[in-house]
């Protein structure tokens, strides 16, 4: 207490006065170091809850409602053909047949169009029970050997499929072993439908990730071929079906495109399809379909996002109600301190 | 010796010696850093050797031999450490080991150390090399850096260190010339000139000063700011070091960490000379008031005292880490169960399969590109089911939340940075800011319960203030009434020059009376003896300081004791100044007349005798003892066969002094004859040259002189109430946290002290127990219990009352003062005791050695689960405030000692209510969110990994890119939660003042607890399920590929959890703006350049994702979906079931706080300000 006079006496005066502020080691204040900063205190009052549900329901329902006329708008036709498409004698030994190179695999399929379609009618293969997401299976590639020659030797994640004859195969991997090789041709009336293969891909994927200048090698030369076989002399970046199936899907249920049908049909035509059933998805118990399609802005038929829409769009509204109900029958004032517990007994509330 | 023995360290049984005779009236004192150690640190089996050294006496053998002005010869046997220090802990070729050795001892980075080892295995690579380290490497970086840093200031301020310079005597040469610090070596000898910082502890050997003595400031060292006296011993003091060369040998004991105690002897021209700790300068002080001084280094570099003394801050667990553990361990459970669930499936799976696998596309068990067809990577369902479990707890890692750890230091320095900065918590009067020592207890300071409270200084502000006498027992306290005198009353003149105290203490006309007139009468005679102890018997040390008028000088009375301060300056105010002390006499203006007494001995204070005594020749030849001391040990050594009366009235003066509150002293004198003078002379030189105990020879030579004692008076001296202290008592109490003092002080002063400072009311009942016998403690206690049963049995449902301001029970006091206390602790009785003081809404202890404080402490800690913090600012408070979950150490009067020990540091004890009320409450609620909000973060991740590993045929695919999953934790997240835990608060300040009983928010533990826990795993796994099954069922039968939906589930999750946050946080301002915001789209921009790299398999897709919108309107599905229960949830609960917090945060929003506070119990003097909150 009194040491403050003893160790300033040998100082001169100008320090004497000058040092109290120098070394004050008082806090600046600003409001940000005493935590003051303006700032936004939001309650949830009564006002707020009930429009907050209120507005969520009636955005979330007209969104709902939406999406369930948009999903009716599309017209579909889904045909199971993997059963079917076996012959009769065949029946108990779908394996044999498929994996037998000798068989007909030719299969014809009708359809009738429910609805009129209009174009472009997109085409799509669908597998179920395919797990295309499997961790085998989607490390099973090289990105690298698919953009450029220079890595053409980069199969090491290819494995089991990487080498065939003791040189490496391009494209190598499972996803490419693997690739679909039903085909479909498709007629309305003995008249030939087109169907527009090209632009199938996503165009980022043939120029920056299918390379150019890389052409199928040594491809399916294996004792096992796993699926379609590529045309060497047309570079990577131009197999769109290859493309197309090696974006891998996210599901075990999942459609391809195949292709587009550019002219409208109309209701109760009937297309014929002669479909080329190479694909073994008998071995692994999977199923194929033929899909076509038509699209609105929410993408293929799919009712589930406008129910869902609707459900919580319906059950905000509902919880708004509630709340309205709740306040009413039991309402509290806001911020009211006999409501305080230390208080509530002397206040006599209930509590 | 026990080495690694637990918190605290036993006390010494032989405390060193310390002149303090003021705390001899009050004060168990017990100081010594060897104390001072709460953690068992490095080498501390070396410590405690040394420790043992220090307090056996000297023996030849562990002596260590210095060689005055040889340092060759010094150096030569032993390895004595040279004078550079290093306080750095690493150098560049052990940054890398060492710091990561220390990192790794967490067991969490252990655990990701492991997965990530786990992950390089071939079958087991679920992530790429680089992504599955990365997270662990960038919380090792940031650490790493944060240590690089620190120690490279180290390293510069050790640089610092070492490169000053002294003047140091040259080898064999005959005069001094600078050297660098690190370069001084034991042995030689050094000057130093005033102002000077001491390189080393030395030995004086000469000062400027003809006496030999020297003053050091040793703030530094103890943070003790009064000057302290140190003297050079008569037989060096005469040499001239520079021209004839000096000689010698010292003896001195190893080095030590006790700043008090040195034993040594010096060997000079023959004799043997015995050195004690005034002869020792230490490394850290600055020399003042003293031209040079030059001394022989004994301790150079580490082996130093300061830097003995430089332990590490303190090391605790909060609370809420404990709890945050038991929940980990909760989630590595639930870690274990998916792991589980996802291997048995993938095992069901396979078993069902095994025939397709060999050809499937997808799977491909066979290798048909090898010649003998074997099985490509696959080993069996067994070992597949193995490895599935083992990829399963590397995707599933972040269920522990690795970040978290990060983020609570990172917070955690936010709040003491704030804490730190609280302009409120700064205290004028000394100049200190809050301190922040442990950085890991923060949010402690919002549970607590307990607060137990030291007096002096503490609740006091240990500025002592003499306030009246009892002189031949006549009480004389008139001087409050009185005016300031005018100053010649006690001005002396010296030439032509008048000379006064620093300081004025009001005098009691009718003593002065007495004191000018009363030459002849026995009452005059006895006052002036009483003065003229006052005045001799102690250890201060008179100073003169200039002022701007050349005929005028202030005396300042320099001491280590507050109350001889008080006392000399009380004497001085009645004509007896203190004007001159040398190592052999003191010179004293007896109302005028210059005298000069000769000090023949000095019987040091110490804890046992809890009193000093001088012997001083007198001008008129006889030889007088003077002894002060507590009263209980005084009357003990008090004749008292005759003035049987004046004891008797002394002693109720005594008791009268202590009901106001005062600190009372005893002072006592004998005439000594001339035989006993030589008996006692001889004994004494005896014992003061001893070289083996020493200490205990001292102390026999003063028990056997000191007895037979003439009672001259009592002193009052009154310690001032700190500002504040009532109405921080009140908050504390009413924020539920029992207060009880633990105090020295004797039983009156200390129920004195409790009323003034409101801890004990007038309808409060008082159970005393004074006992003093265990089977008396034993009746004592049992009374206690069945009086505070037969209350509650009135009573009941009154149990916990002291929150409630409409308590109807009748508050109880249990006061219980030492004596009875060494029957209780560490017995049986302690149960009773803990029953008894936990019933009683305030518990004050008196007479409490520092043991015992630590003891009581003990005693709630060890039977409850409720958070205890200690509170004081002496030496004796280091083992309670160790003891304590949270200690806080009051930076005031007392040296650091407390604070050195303590996790917090503050000028003032009313600090400690916005300390605990409002940061304390902050730190807690901020923390309890961040925890429980990580866990939820990380969790709704893995869930939603899980869900989709349902459907890969249990192969543990992440359609989430594994860059993704490694940042989401660390980048995508990490901001806004730290942001929040450190900005985010619930109430204002004003508020949490006024309203005391929030505090016990923390307390009740309401925002971290099991069932909250459970709560927020059940929303978790709703969240998880809302984003992954909604695009699941969009997309279903759909062209989406892997990427595109992994990006979607990336941004919906993250998104979602930062609107979770958004939704929790309380208060927005321009930076939680920022964070929550700025995070999601650094999360978009993130995504959108992983996806933009066209090596990786995900190569565009998010463009392709984005441009649909069915993208967009799952993304507001999923958040609003998530969303909705826990909205709801929140708000029916904070309408229908609103939390005291709730309720005043709306009363902040819409109350008119000062119109309720007219309808509320007044109760704080916090009052606020008369505006409404914004």
């Amino acid at each position: 207490m009194n040491s403050k006079g003893a160790s300033t006496s040998g100082g001169d005066g100008t320090r004497d006065s000058s040092a109290p502020r120098r070394n004050s080691k008082k806090p600046k204040y600003s409001k940000f170091t005493q935590q003051e900063l303006p700032a936004c205190k939001p309650i949830l009052t009564p006002a707020w809850i009930i429009t907050s549900f209120a507005l969520v329901g009636l955005v979330f329902v007209p969104i709902g409602l939406a999406s369930l006329s948009a999903s009716e708008q599309v017209v579909e036709i889904v045909d199971r053909y993997d059963i079917d498409c076996i012959p009769e004698q065949f029946q108990k030994n779908q394996l044999a047949y498929i994996q037998n190179s000798e068989t007909n695999k030719t299969c014809t399929r009708n359809l009738i169009v429910p609805k009129k379609m209009n174009s472009p009618v997109y085409v799509y293969y669908q597998l179920d029970n395919f797990y295309q997401n499997h961790r085998r299976y989607v490390k099973s590639r090289s990105d690298k050997q698919l953009r450029s020659t220079a890595y053409e030797q980069v199969t090491d994640s290819c494995k089991p499929e990487d080498k065939a004859n003791g040189s490496a195969i391009v494209p190598c991997g499972l996803i490419a072993w693997s690739l679909f090789n039903d085909t479909y041709k498709f007629s309305l009336d003995s008249k030939v439908l087109e169907v527009n293969k090209k632009n199938i891909a996503w165009k980022s994927d043939q120029d920056h990730k299918f390379g150019s200048d890389v052409y199928p090698k040594n491809f399916q030369s294996g004792e096992l071929i796993g699926g379609a076989k590529l045309n060497a002399s047309i570079p990577l970046s131009e197999q769109e079906d290859l493309i197309v199936w090696m974006r891998t899907a996210a599901l075990p249920t999942f459609r391809k495109l195949y292709g587009k049908i550019e002219v409208d049909l109309e209701l109760n035509d009937k297309i014929t399809v002669v479909i080329q059933n190479n694909y073994n998805t008998y071995g692994f118990g999977g199923k194929k379909k033929l899909v076509l399609s038509t699209t609105t802005w929410i993408g293929g038929k799919n009712d589930f996002l406008g129910v869902a829409y609707l459900t919580v769009g319906g059950m905000c509204l509902f919880l708004a109600i509630c709340f309205v109900l709740l306040y009413v029958f039991k309402p509290r004032t806001l911020g009211d301190p006999s409501y305080l517990s230390w208080n509530r007994n002397a206040a006599g509330h209930p509590s | 010796m026990d080495h690694d023995r637990p918190s605290p360290p036993p006390l010494l049984p032989e405390p060193p010696i310390r002149l303090d005779p003021a705390a001899r009236s009050t004060r168990v004192d017990l100081i010594s850093f060897a104390v001072d150690s709460p953690v068992p640190r490095r080498g501390s089996r070396a410590d405690s050797e040394r420790l043992a050294t220090s307090q056996k006496e000297l023996s030849d053998d562990d002596a260590r031999l210095v060689y005055i002005n040889d340092p060759a010869k010094t150096n030569e046997r032993f390895e004595f450490a040279g004078n550079s220090i290093r306080t750095a802990k690493y150098s560049i070729l052990t940054f890398l080991p060492r710091n990561l050795f220390e990192q790794f001892h967490r067991v969490a980075y252990v655990y990701f150390l492991v997965i990530a080892i786990l992950n390089q295995l071939p079958q087991l690579a679920v992530f790429g090399r680089g992504a599955s380290v990365l997270p662990l490497a960038f919380v090792l970086l940031v650490t790493a850096v944060k240590d690089a840093y620190e120690d490279w200031r180290r390293h510069r301020s050790d640089r610092i260190e070492n490169g000053r310079v002294a003047s140091v005597l040259a080898d064999g040469g005959r005069q001094f010339q600078p050297m660098l610090w690190k370069d001084i070596r034991v042995g030689e000898i050094i000057k130093i000139a005033a102002n000077e910082t001491i390189p080393c502890d030395m030995v004086l050997l000469s000062t400027s000063d003809s006496t030999g003595v020297a003053y050091v400031q040793t703030i530094n060292l103890d943070g003790e700011s009064n000057l302290k006296t140190r003297y050079a011993k008569q037989e060096t003091l005469s040499k001239s070091v520079d021209k004839e060369g000096f000689a010698g040998l010292i003896r001195c004991e190893r080095p030590n960490r006790n700043i008090y105690g040195f034993h040594a002897n010096m060997e000079i021209d023959g004799k043997k000379v015995s050195l004690g700790p005034s002869n020792i300068v230490l490394r850290g002080c600055e020399l003042k008031n003293t031209a040079w001084a030059v001394g022989v280094a004994v301790y150079a570099g580490r082996e130093t005292k300061v830097m003995l003394n430089s332990s590490g801050t303190p090391s605790k667990r909060s609370r809420l880490e404990t709890h945050m553990n038991r929940e980990t361990l909760l989630l590595s459970g639930l870690l274990i169960a998916l792991s589980s669930v996802v291997c048995v499936l993938a095992g069901i799976w396979l078993g069902n399969h095994k025939d397709e696998l060999d050809y499937s596309p997808y799977f491909r068990k066979r290798n048909f590109s090898s010649d003998d067809e074997k099985y490509y990577n696959y080993y069996g369902i067994g070992m597949q089911i193995f490895f599935t479990f083992l990829m399963s707890v590397i995707v599933f890692q972040i269920m522990i939340p690795i970040s978290l750890y990060i983020s609570m230091e990172l917070v955690r320095l936010g709040q003491a940075y704030f804490m730190i900065r609280d302009a409120s918590l700064y205290d004028e009067a000394s100049n200190s800011r809050f301190q922040c020592r442990a950085l890991n207890i923060n949010e402690d300071l919002g549970q607590i319960k307990y607060v137990f409270s030291d007096k002096t200084g503490t609740l006091t502000e240990n500025k002592m203030e003499f306030q009246c006498a009892s002189i031949q027992g006549v009480d004389y306290s008139g001087g409050k009434a009185s005016s300031p005198r005018d100053w010649e009353v006690c001005s002396v003149v010296v030439g032509n020059q008048f000379w006064r105290p620093k300081l004025l203490v009001k005098t009691d006309p009718e003593l002065v009376r007495l004191l000018r007139s009363g030459r002849e009468t026995r009452e005059g005679m006895r006052a002036r003896e009483f003065f003229l102890a006052l005045a001799a018997c102690n250890t201060i040390v008179p100073l003169t300081v200039e002022t701007p008028d050349p005929k005028q000088k202030l005396i300042d009375y320099q001491g280590e004791s507050p109350d001889e301060v008080a006392l000399v300056y009380a004497a001085a105010a009645y004509g007896f100044v203190l004007v001159e002390r040398t190592s052999g006499h003191i010179v004293i203006d007896v109302l005028g007349e210059r005298l000069r007494f000769d000090v023949l001995g000095l019987h040091e204070f110490d804890s046992d005798r809890k009193r000093m005594s001088v012997i001083i020749g007198c001008p008129d030849k006889t030889v007088k003892l003077f002894v002060k001391g507590a009263d209980n040990s005084m009357f003990g050594v008090i004749e008292r066969s005759i003035n049987l009366d004046i004891i008797h009235a002394t002693e109720t003066h005594l008791h009268a002094y202590s009901s106001l509150g005062l600190r009372t002293l005893v002072i006592g004198m004998r005439e000594l004859g001339s035989a006993e003078f030589i008996d006692w002379q001889s004994a004494y030189e005896k014992a003061s040259t001893a070289l083996m105990g020493r200490g205990s020879l001292l102390r026999a030579v003063a028990a056997n002189v000191e007895c037979n004692l003439h009672i001259l008076g009592a002193s009052g001296i009154e310690d001032k109430l700190q500002r504040g202290v009532p109405e921080a008592i009140e908050s504390l109490r009413q924020a539920g946290i029992k207060v009880w003092v633990l105090t020295g002080d004797k039983q009156e002063t200390a129920i004195s002290i409790g009323y003034s400072c409101r801890l004990l009311t007038s309808e409060m009942t008082q159970i005393v127990i004074n006992s003093h016998s265990k089977d008396s403690c034993r009746k004592s206690l049992e009374d206690a219990i069945a009086m505070t049963n037969k209350l509650a049995a009135i009573f009941p449902g009154a149990q916990n009352t002291i929150t409630g301001t409409g308590s109807p029970r009748i508050p109880l006091a249990l006061i219980i003062d030492g004596t009875s206390l060494v029957y209780i602790l560490e017995t049986e009785l302690e149960e009773e005791l803990f029953k008894a003081a936990t019933a009683c809404d305030v518990v004050l202890c008196c007479r409490v050695a520092p043991l015992q404080k630590a003891g009581i402490v003990a005693l709630i800690k060890n039977r409850t689960d409720d958070m205890t913090l200690a509170i004081g600012d002496g030496a004796n408070d280091v083992s309670m405030i160790q003891m304590a979950d949270v200690g806080v150490g009051i930076s005031g009067q007392e040296g650091r000692q407390a604070v050195m020990a303590s996790d917090f540091a503050m000028g003032q004890f009313r600090f400690l209510v916005p300390l605990l009320l409002v940061h304390g409450h902050w730190n807690y609620q901020r923390m309890a969110y961040m925890i429980l909000y990580n866990f939820y973060r990380n969790a709704v991740f893995v869930f939603m990994l899980f869900w989709y590993v349902l459907y890969t045929a249990f192969s543990l695919t992440t359609a989430i890119t594994e860059w993704s999953s490694v940042l989401y934790s660390v980048i995508y997240t990490a901001l806004p939660t730290i942001v929040v835990g450190i900005l985010d608060k619930d109430l204002s300040r004003k508020t949490l003042l006024k309203y005391p009983q929030l505090y016990g928010s923390g307390q009740r533990e309401e925002r971290y607890n099991l069932k909250l826990f459970i709560l927020t795993m059940m929303d978790t796994v709703w969240q998880s399920l809302a984003i992954f099954f909604i695009p699941f069922l969009a997309y279903r039968h759909s062209t989406i590929d892997g990427s595109s939906l992994g990006d979607l589930w990336t941004l919906a999750v993250v998104i979602l959890v930062n609107i979770h946050l958004a939704m929790d946080v309380l208060r927005w301002n321009w930076i939680t703006h920022a964070s929550i915001w700025g995070c999601i789209v650094a999360t978009a921009i993130c995504v959108i350049i992983i996806d933009s790299m066209p090596v990786l398999a995900g190569y565009w897709a998010i463009y392709h994702v984005m441009g649909t919108g069915l993208f967009w309107l799952l993304l507001l599905g999923i958040t609003v979906a998530g969303m909705v229960p826990r909205f709801a949830m929140k708000a029916f609960t904070e309408y229908f079931f609103p939390s005291d917090i709730q309720i005043a945060r709306e009363l902040e929003k819409f109350g008119n706080l000062d119109a309720v506070a007219a309808s509320e119990i007044p109760m704080s003097t916090f009052s606020p300000r008369h505006r409404r909150f914004i």
